[in-house]
């Protein structure tokens, strides 16, 4: 007999077939957890989340009898009523038809819940989905180069001075001309003095120690201790390094005409765009802009969590969006992209200013633009069929709308995913 | 008992208290160990217990209760299942696993209390240990000694495959197969061939072998014979000719003529269909098995409490959990789900031993052969060694039981919509009873008869499958479509069943599929 302590074996055993299983049943998975995210609260998105998944649809078949044909006979324990030849009404089909069977073992195939990891969850949640055009500083864009060392060069600016080399040069040439040094002057300045000295002088010494003595402070301020031709300087090259960093610019509209569940509608579209971000790319930056008549930079939680109101100057954002751009985020540099949320609504006034400021300087700018218009009546607004004319001469300009909680994913998804765009 | 008592009382109760340790374990165990092997002559395979967590004991449900088992997707989803159910609070734990091996390895929680570990020592490393090393069904259709090693090897190829060919091609194999799995039992079989594990992956890499050396593309253009696979397998070859048309196993006809499978797809569908054969028994003798293990355990921690190895708690808590697990809810109950095979099982085997002992005139009548021959331990053991569920409950179910079960018999046409009550427990029902119940065991009766009737292995090569609809009770239809999907696609052709009434021998229905592009 041994008695054996498996309870230290490595845990988990079943993890590859937790894999399998969720990767068979990522379509069901999917399915749920949009449904799922209806119901969340927006702070709740990117926590973990229970998935119902109908087992039916992964289910096992075999090849079992049916119950709706034939005849059968069963004996069923707990009887004290019934005499031979008595009758019993079946239940109605359905419910309880289950129990009647006392020998099939009450395999039950109901729903099952189970709770997905936080990043199975976001895996399969944004599974195939990329930011578009994310090339910039790959591809196309080869003026944000980075220095690299490259040896070094005879001149350049005093502070890529390379002491090392430099020292090491002058000390060779010093060598090379046979510099003296400084005990070699103050030596042969000793030997003079001491024969100056001396009570009776031999002046023909004296006259050769002095001609020596400045001989070799002749020498020593004609080869200087650093010449200009000893300098070296660190030399680098620019050369173009490809960079991925990319800033998302979130623009919404808290005006007045935006409803509470306008709002969340659009909040529920940049939280997943803000989850999808933060865990896709470490170098994106979110700018979170709201504006009502005026826009304002503000941070993630004002943004989601803040209410505000007033009227409606999209082009303010714009203009807010353009400054941060000049402020931080050089062209040059960086992939930029928005995502603009808005019912519809703007000021008719500022209708041209907008899409001239979109058409000629914010759209130009952009990797991609898009605008979800949400509310009931997306897709008949003022601003829509404004920005509808800028679809065909922008590659970059998606437009979409958004009429309930339910459309907030697959809109999302057909904005970001892999597949479409090539 | 009394007799028992009155002898000794003196020892010191094992344990006190809740509280278990690794020597305490041993203690324990060779205090049932005494009794078991000892008084109660239990014969068993030598054994292992194994302490794992309730983690741990998730993981060995998801695996069909297997410490090995090749991966596939749908272990996860019962994994998922247990899981949230566990989580739940809706469904406890078993408080133990054991396993049909040899060594036989038995898994205790360590969560379980003394009292708990004691008993589960008892009830499955010589409960059910016993069983298994004696019932003539596991003795002859399962091989105790390398299971484990098998698996092992199983486990081994289909990751090999997994790599190979990808997840995903051995994933809609084994999903196939086991569709299948419940037709893939010979009713009858030769015995399982004494493979170690090892001759059997050397002889499948001679296999792959011999492929590899013999393979020339020419003979892809060729039309080959599917036969040609087994003929390369000489010592198959015996079987495969008194095997023949109408085949009951589905999967090991699959497995020898499907035309388009490749040696490894053969080998996953082979090592399932081990797989199902060796579980077989286990479905058709689980009232017994259970039965004979709860029996086990209520006579060696009585005879531990009178010998005063366990003290009066202890044996409130045995009586508690042992009492709960009994339990058998009147039909009407909502409790019910069936018949719980513990309370059948365990009541008809105390009825065995008062019949032994203390018989009345009824049993006399019944049980000429058992009635007060006074060796109730003798007669179980014969019992457990050569009946399964169905044959046992037609020998040995005796009216006191139906009496205190209150069984009645009810028949259900389909067509009607109401139920008939045919016979109670009363002189003129209890062989109605004794009989319906019996059936109600068999597992051949609860699993559809299907069979291969016709293969077509050279012209359109058409399978052809009969259910053979015993008293008029068709497959379920839905499962029915995708199973045979399943089918098709094993197989690789097109697929008939064929669905015929048992007593009229008119056709009920024919339905086809095809494998998918």
């Amino acid at each position: 007999m041994h008695i054996i302590d498996r309870r230290l074996n490595p845990k988990s055993k079943s993890l590859g077939n937790r894999q399998r299983f969720i990767r068979r049943a990522k379509e069901e998975i999917r399915n749920a957890v949009n449904k799922a995210l209806r119901k969340r609260r927006i702070s709740e998105i990117d926590a973990s989340e229970k998935i119902r998944v109908r087992s039916k649809s992964l289910s096992e078949p075999s090849f079992g009898l049916g119950r709706d044909s034939g005849s059968r006979d069963f004996v069923l324990p707990g009887n004290h009523e019934y005499m031979p030849g008595d009758t019993i009404a079946k239940p109605p089909t359905g419910g309880g038809k289950g129990g009647k069977d006392g020998a099939t073992d009450g395999d039950g195939e109901d729903d099952f819940v189970f709770t997905l990891t936080r990043d199975e969850f976001l895996d399969i949640f944004f599974d195939d989905l990329k930011l578009p055009n994310l090339v910039k500083a790959k591809l196309k864009d080869v003026r944000s180069p980075k220095p690299v060392r490259a040896g070094y060069s005879a001149d350049g600016p005093p502070s890529k001075l390379n002491r090392v080399q430099t020292v090491r040069n002058s000390f060779a040439r010093r060598i090379a001309l046979r510099r003296p040094k400084t005990e070699t002057i103050l030596a042969a300045e000793a030997e003079l003095a001491a024969a100056e000295a001396e009570i009776a002088p031999d002046t023909a010494k004296i006259a050769l120690l002095r001609e020596k003595v400045t001989r070799l402070k002749r020498l020593r301020t004609t080869i200087a201790f650093i010449d200009p031709f000893d300098l070296k300087y660190n030399r680098f090259e620019r050369v173009p390094k490809p960079t991925t960093q990319a800033v998302m610019f979130c623009l919404m509209d808290t005006s007045a005409s935006m409803s509470e569940s306008l709002k969340d509608l659009a909040k529920r579209f940049f939280m997943l765009l803000y989850v999808f971000l933060t865990r896709h790319y470490q170098n994106v930056q979110i700018v979170f802009i709201r504006h009502t008549s005026v826009a304002s930079e503000v941070d993630e939680n004002t943004f989601f969590h803040s209410t505000e109101t007033g009227g409606t100057i999209i082009s303010s954002a714009f203009e807010e969006m353009l400054k941060v751009v000049k402020a931080r985020y050089p062209i040059s540099d960086w992939n930029i992209y928005a995502a603009q949320a808005s019912d519809g609504d703007n000021a008719s006034i500022d209708m041209s200013r907008c899409i001239e400021l979109l058409d000629e300087e914010i759209i130009p700018l952009c990797q991609y633009f898009a605008y979800i218009e949400v509310g009931a009546s997306a897709g008949r607004s003022i601003v829509w069929d404004a920005y509808e004319d800028l679809v065909d001469h922008h590659q970059h300009f998606a437009m979409r709308g958004v009429t309930s909680v339910d459309e907030i994913y697959p809109v999302f998804r057909d904005l970001f995913s892999t597949s479409e765009r090539t | 008992m009394a007799r028992a008592k009155a002898a000794k009382q003196s020892a010191k109760p094992l344990f006190d208290g809740a509280e278990w340790n690794f020597d305490s374990l041993k203690n324990i165990y060779d205090a049932v160990e005494e009794i078991g092997a000892g008084e109660l002559g239990l014969n068993v395979y030598p054994n292992q217990i194994e302490v794992i967590t309730s983690e741990q004991m998730l993981d060995a449900y998801a695996s069909t209760g297997m410490p090995l088992m090749y991966r596939h997707w749908s272990f996860g989803k019962h994994f998922a299942r247990e899981a949230s159910q566990y989580r739940r609070g809706a469904r406890s734990l078993a408080y133990e696993l054991v396993i049909n091996s040899n060594p036989c390895i038995s898994y205790v929680m360590e969560e379980n209390s003394a009292l708990m570990q004691t008993l589960v020592i008892a009830h499955a490393a010589f409960g059910h240990n016993h069983f298994f090393k004696n019932n003539s069904l596991f003795v002859e259709w399962t091989n105790a000694d390398t299971i484990i090693d098998y698996l092992a090897f199983a486990k081994d190829y289909v990751t090999k495959c997994e790599e190979r060919y990808g997840v995903e091609a051995v994933e809609s194999i084994v999903d196939a197969a086991h569709a299948l799995m419940r037709q893939g039992i010979s009713r009858h079989p030769k015995r399982l061939r004494n493979l170690t594990p090892v001759k059997a992956a050397e002889k499948q890499e001679r296999r792959r072998l011999h492929e590899e050396e013999n393979f020339n593309d020419l003979w892809r253009t060729v039309p080959k014979a599917p036969i040609d696979e087994s003929r390369m397998d000489p010592d198959e070859l015996e079987g495969q000719q008194a095997l023949g048309i109408p085949e009951e196993n589905l999967l090991y006809f699959i497995e020898k003529y499907a035309p388009r499978l490749s040696a490894w797809q053969r080998e996953i569908i082979r090592i399932v269909r081990i797989l199902a054969q060796y579980f077989y028994p286990q479905r058709q003798t689980k009232m017994m098995n259970e039965g004979c293990a709860t029996f086990v355990h209520y006579e060696i921690l009585h005879r531990m409490h009178q010998k005063g190895q366990l003290n009066e708690g202890a044996m409130l808590e045995f009586l508690h959990v042992h009492s709960s697990v009994l339990t058998q809810p009147a039909y009407d109950d909502r409790r019910f789900s069936g018949l719980n095979p513990y309370a059948v099982g365990y009541a008809m085997m105390r009825d065995i031993k008062r019949m032994c002992e203390e018989p009345t005139q009824e049993d006399r009548d019944w049980f000429p052969d058992i009635a007060g021959n006074g060796d109730a331990l003798g007669t179980l053991k014969s019992a457990w060694a050569d009946f399964r569920d169905e044959s046992f409950v037609l020998q040995y179910l005796s009216p006191k039981v139906m009496r205190d079960f209150r069984f009645f018999s009810l028949h259900d046409e389909a067509s009607e919509r109401i139920v008939e009550v045919k016979a109670i427990h009363d002189e003129r029902g209890y062989k109605r009873i004794r009989a319906g119940l019996a059936a109600q065991y068999d597992v051949t009766a609860l699993d559809p008869d299907i069979k291969v009737t016709d293969a077509d292995l050279s012209g359109a090569r058409r399978l052809t499958l009969t259910h053979n609809a015993r008293n008029g009770v068709m497959l379920d239809r839905n499962e029915c479509d995708r199973t045979l999907r399943y089918v098709a696609q094993l197989w690789g052709y097109r697929v008939k069943l064929v669905e015929v009434d048992a007593n009229s021998g008119k056709t009920l229905r024919e339905q086809e599929a095809l494998p998918m592009p």
